[in-house]
């Protein structure tokens, strides 16, 4: 692992400077607890999202169906952190609306079980 | 269940569940994932932000330094209102930080063995022991590898009697649907248990 004044990213990492400037240097995590599975879709149409700045346009148009916060990320191609800063936006400006997973304390709900077990025997 | 401003003409009622496939590093998780996905394997990055501990152990694998740690996800639509997510977890020690986020919420986790090298599952069979999250141990059959007994390999996995174990090809649809139905199977027999006691 990187030692003390070693560049803490390589080329390995990608393009660093690209990402958060679309954030606009922020960094921080989001207000709404988003995690990897937390669903979100966008309220704009494909059309209404013409007139956003781009990266947050992308995000619209991509999630005209349900998604989660890790698809939106892999298919943006933007970091994790970033993506969940720009969704953050959105759904303070009720552009997206978003809805977390069962929360972990819960045991696995039976139905919930069920239709996943007779989901994976249809594939 | 936190939801969002849902008063709005689109609205989001569908959930989205999860299951984890661990490993060591190159046992082929990813491959396991995709047999089974709706889309190719997709790919997200999570960046390093907190110093990480423990010496790498990339033996046999080609050495690199990196700061983000890649995430290969796949995608099943269950029904309209049920999204199964497939993650497969860092092969590599150092990045236990995403561990605890991968496996906060998951249903149940495959644990997929290369008998090989086996002692590269011993951390995430570990892990989930500790975490009490369900799992079963998928053991991948390479070509060429010797295909040892499951009893063997439990022997020397040191699990649990209670915990399945199953031989599986990682690259066949209905072999990685047997698995992830013995895991679900699994899943449910545990939550019974625990409603019960």
């Amino acid at each position: 692992m990187s030692g003390q004044g070693e560049a803490w990213f390589d080329d390995a990492a990608g393009p660093l400077v690209r990402p958060y400037a679309v954030t606009g240097g922020r960094t921080r995590t989001d207000n709404f607890g988003l995690d990897l599975i937390t669903l979100v879709v966008a309220l704009p149409s494909v059309a209404e999202a013409a007139g956003m700045a781009p990266e947050y346009a992308k995000i619209v148009r991509l999630c005209q169906r349900p998604m989660s916060v890790a698809e939106v990320a892999a298919r943006i191609d933007l970091p994790l952190p970033v993506v969940k800063v720009l969704l953050s936006d959105l759904i303070e400006q009720n552009y997206v609306i978003y809805r977390s997973a069962a929360p972990a304390t819960d045991t696995p709900n039976k139905h919930v079980l069920q239709a996943v077990l007779d989901g994976i025997r249809k594939l | 269940m936190a939801s969002g401003n849902s008063e709005h003409r689109r609205s989001l009622t569908a959930t989205a569940v999860k299951l984890l496939i661990a490993g060591g590093f190159g046992v082929g998780k990813t491959t396991m994932v995709g047999s089974v996905s709706e889309v190719p394997p997709l790919r997200t990055e999570e960046v390093l932000t907190s110093a990480s501990e423990g010496v790498d152990d990339l033996s046999g694998v080609e050495r690199k330094t990196t700061t983000t740690v890649a995430l290969d996800f796949g995608r099943i639509t269950i029904n309209p209102e049920l999204i199964l997510y497939l993650f497969g977890t860092p092969g590599q020690d150092r990045f236990w930080f995403m561990w605890d986020e991968l496996a906060q919420g998951a249903l149940g986790a495959v644990v997929l063995a290369d008998t090989r090298r086996l002692e590269s599952c011993f951390p995430a069979v570990d892990f989930f022991e500790r975490r009490g999250l369900p799992f079963v141990v998928g053991v991948n059959c390479f070509d060429g590898a010797y295909r040892y007994g499951t009893e063997e390999v439990r022997a020397a996995l040191d699990v649990d009697m209670s915990v399945p174990l199953l031989l599986c090809d990682a690259r066949d649809k209905e072999s990685t649907k047997q698995v992830l139905v013995t895991l679900i199977q699994h899943v449910m027999v545990n939550a019974e248990l625990a409603a019960s006691g």
